[in-house]
């Protein structure tokens, strides 16, 4: 009988311990069916805590107004994007595996891109609160919609980065939706075949939209799969990079540089690893699918942190080495006085952030630390705590203090419901996170089985024969009977 | 649509299915169709399907969303409500290009979506006949179509001679309908009923 498909030795396989088909599905569908551990409860009540704190503090900035945060004149921005564009970043990764990785056909990716996409779009949920809150007058919020109005009709200003951004973020999300949902379709018929409850029927066979696994079905699917990777590709390049057009097309030192585009995008991709690191390895622990996201995936995993991380760092000496050379007093301050100065009053955030994203990373130089779980753990943690920083360095130390010294900011610290709102973010991702790990396979079912004859453990072993054979031979073997 | 009778076999491994596809359409049975817990590649071309247009149907959508957006914003800035910003041109191409392009993403990915789900016949509520509850987990499910010259018995063997196992024949509606899976509706159920009162 003639292999279907055939991958090198020199590859180790990316799903443990001898898996059959059936199997797969148990493994995968196991922790839906069964009930919540009390980690999860646990877990979920902390989130739904935080939520609600959230709630509140937004309900103190709707109704008392904008000035319950610590915003100032010069510092118009504080907190609030710097979360904004910390949670957009976050929200990159998902459509990174699910697509770029599709496109170079990586195999690694079936392990961890549907929990990936699933934090794409829950992260682009919470980045959309910040500017929508932010309004003050956030019902008015559909005047960025462009439709016509009786204010003239008065259209927005469609030449604005900011206006850019209401269609890269909307297109976005509604994109990884779709991305999203339609890969769940199969597994969701999976589900809703095996289950034994009237109301898992039911709500299974509502979300799974009739899915039949056909020849002609799946062929679409796959079509379609792979024209929507192709038109993701370059659509999470340029969300990133009409982020960073919202400084880098205005005028303020510090802002103003050409670099932002790909130094932002690498950041997000650096950012979304690290927090599909985080989300993953508690995932694999509390749902035992160690099997599924090996050690494999959490090694690759580490290579582009630590690939993303140094391509972060040649972007901030970049910008310090412009500064100096271009020789403009206002930026040459920004880069020399309020960040790179230790002693400054915001140079601390520049150095938290050149430690945790630049100098920590590099530890996944060495192929031991790559496959510690404990390290990595830590390490995803880190890196996030630097990509937040990042943000706060690029936003509140380039307009703290602007032209006038007169207009100079005082320290610019949050308040209690700034904090709170970001607190309440978190909520609002980790409860729809652990909703989506109770109620949807967060492994791609199908796709895993795809590839289980190619890159399971048995299966591997199996190929060894192959190994020997001239690749004439092979070729011929092969084909002859398929044809 | 129309039920019609069938005979249905199971596989366990997806590689005999190609020859087995193969002989089915050699022997002249009319293969309904094969159901598969995940796509295997090749599988559409041995059983004589077309390549799916799908792509096409994207690139017209996309095609649409470009050329909207583009004249849209164009009509607004220079047409409907020119606005003079220090100066600079109404007709600022280089600024429309990012929505323009994410637009263009959007219609495209939403429209074949769309598509996809029409001609799949894929929504919520949709119901169709399963042959096999296991062709989503680990079965492969062969369904050939019985026409009035087919003789079953014979079918069948011939199915169970090309490998397929739990060989049983099935009276099933082709289309989908209206329905929930938590009860056991079938299309036209309970409908003559309701003429007849």
């Amino acid at each position: 009988m003639s292999l279907i498909r055939y991958e090198s030795q020199v590859r180790p396989p990316l799903v443990d311990n001898d898996k059959t088909y059936h199997q797969v599905t148990e493994d995968i569908v196991r922790p839906i069916e069964a009930a919540p551990s009390r980690l999860w409860w646990t877990g979920f009540l902390i989130s739904v805590a935080l939520l609600c704190f959230g709630v509140y503090s937004i309900y103190r900035e709707v109704t008392y107004g904008i000035g319950q945060w610590n915003l100032s004149k010069t510092i118009g921005w504080g907190w609030d994007i710097t979360n904004f564009v910390w949670w957009v970043g976050i929200g990159h990764a998902g459509t990174l595996i699910s697509a770029i990785l599709l496109l170079f056909r990586q195999g690694w990716r079936t392990g961890v891109n549907r929990a990936a996409e699933a934090m794409t779009i829950f992260a682009v949920i919470c980045a959309g609160q910040f500017p929508i809150w932010h309004m003050g007058r956030v019902w008015m919020a559909f005047f960025v919609l462009p439709y016509a109005n009786t204010r003239g009709p008065l259209w927005v200003n469609f030449n604005s980065p900011l206006l850019w951004d209401v269609f890269a973020i909307s297109t976005y999300f509604t994109v990884s939706l779709l991305f999203w949902y339609s890969g769940l379709l199969p597994d969701l018929a999976t589900v809703r075949d095996r289950a034994k409850l009237k109301w898992r029927k039911y709500m299974y066979g509502l979300l799974s939209f009739g899915w039949t696994g056909s020849t002609k079905h799946w062929q679409r699917h796959e079509s379609l799969s792979l024209v929507l990777a192709g038109m993701s590709t370059p659509l999470v390049l340029s969300v990133h990079t009409v982020v960073s057009f919202d400084f880098a097309t205005s005028v303020i030192p510090g802002w103003h540089t050409t670099i932002f585009p790909p130094y932002f995008v690498a950041g997000a991709i650096f950012s979304g690893f690290a927090m599909v690191q985080t989300l993953l390895l508690i995932s694999r622990k509390v749902l035992g699918l160690q099997d599924y996201i090996t050690m494999e995936h959490i090694e690759v995993m580490n290579k582009v942190i630590v690939l993303t991380g140094s391509i972060v760092g040649i972007a901030y000496l970049t910008e310090l080495f412009i500064s100096w050379y271009g020789q403009n007093p206002n930026e040459g301050w920004a880069f020399a006085q309020n960040r790179v100065n230790l002693f400054s009053p915001y140079g601390w955030s520049y150095w938290l952030m050149m430690g945790c994203n630049v100098i920590s990373p590099q530890i996944f130089w060495f192929r031991k630390l790559r496959r510690n779980l404990v390290v990595t753990f830590f390490m995803s943690v880190i890196v996030n705590i630097g990509m937040w920083f990042e943000r706060f360095v690029i936003i509140v130390t380039s307009i703290y203090r602007d032209y006038l010294p007169s207009s100079w900011a005082t320290y610019y610290r949050p308040s209690i419901w700034e904090i709170g709102f970001y607190m309440g973010t978190f909520g609002l991702f980790f409860t729809c996170y652990f909703l989506f790990s109770k109620f949807f396979p967060i492994i791609a079912v199908a796709e895993i089985k795809h590839i289980l004859k190619k890159n399971g453990d048995n299966y591997k072993r199996e190929q060894l024969k192959y190994e020997k054979v001239s690749v004439d031979q092979f070729y011929h073997d092969q084909m002859s009977e398929h044809h | 649509m129309a039920v019609k009778k069938f005979v249905v076999g199971v596989f366990t491994e997806e590689e005999p299915l190609f020859e087995a596809v193969k002989k089915v359409r050699k022997t002249g049975y009319k293969l309904h169709e094969v159901y598969t817990p995940f796509p295997i590649h090749g599988l559409d071309h041995a059983m004589g399907l077309r390549d799916t247009s799908i792509h096409t149907a994207g690139f017209l959508y996309a095609i649409f969303g470009t050329t909207s957006m583009l004249s849209f914003m164009t009509w607004c800035l220079t047409t409907d409500w020119p606005w003079n910003i220090g100066g600079k041109p109404h007709f600022a191409l280089p600024a429309w290009i990012p929505i323009t392009f994410e637009f263009t993403v959007l219609c495209a990915c939403v429209g074949m979506v769309l598509t996809f789900c029409y001609l799949c016949q894929l929504a919520p509520f949709v119901k169709k006949h399963h042959f096999n509850l296991r062709s989503t987990d680990d079965q492969f499910t062969m369904v050939i179509e019985c026409t009035p010259k087919t003789n079953e018995a014979e079918l069948s063997s011939f199915l169970g001679g090309i490998g397929a196992t739990g060989i049983n024949v099935q009276n099933a509606e082709t289309g989908w309908w209206l329905g929930r899976y938590d009860k056991d509706q079938k299309l036209f159920e309970g409908q003559s009923e309701t003429v007849s009162a």
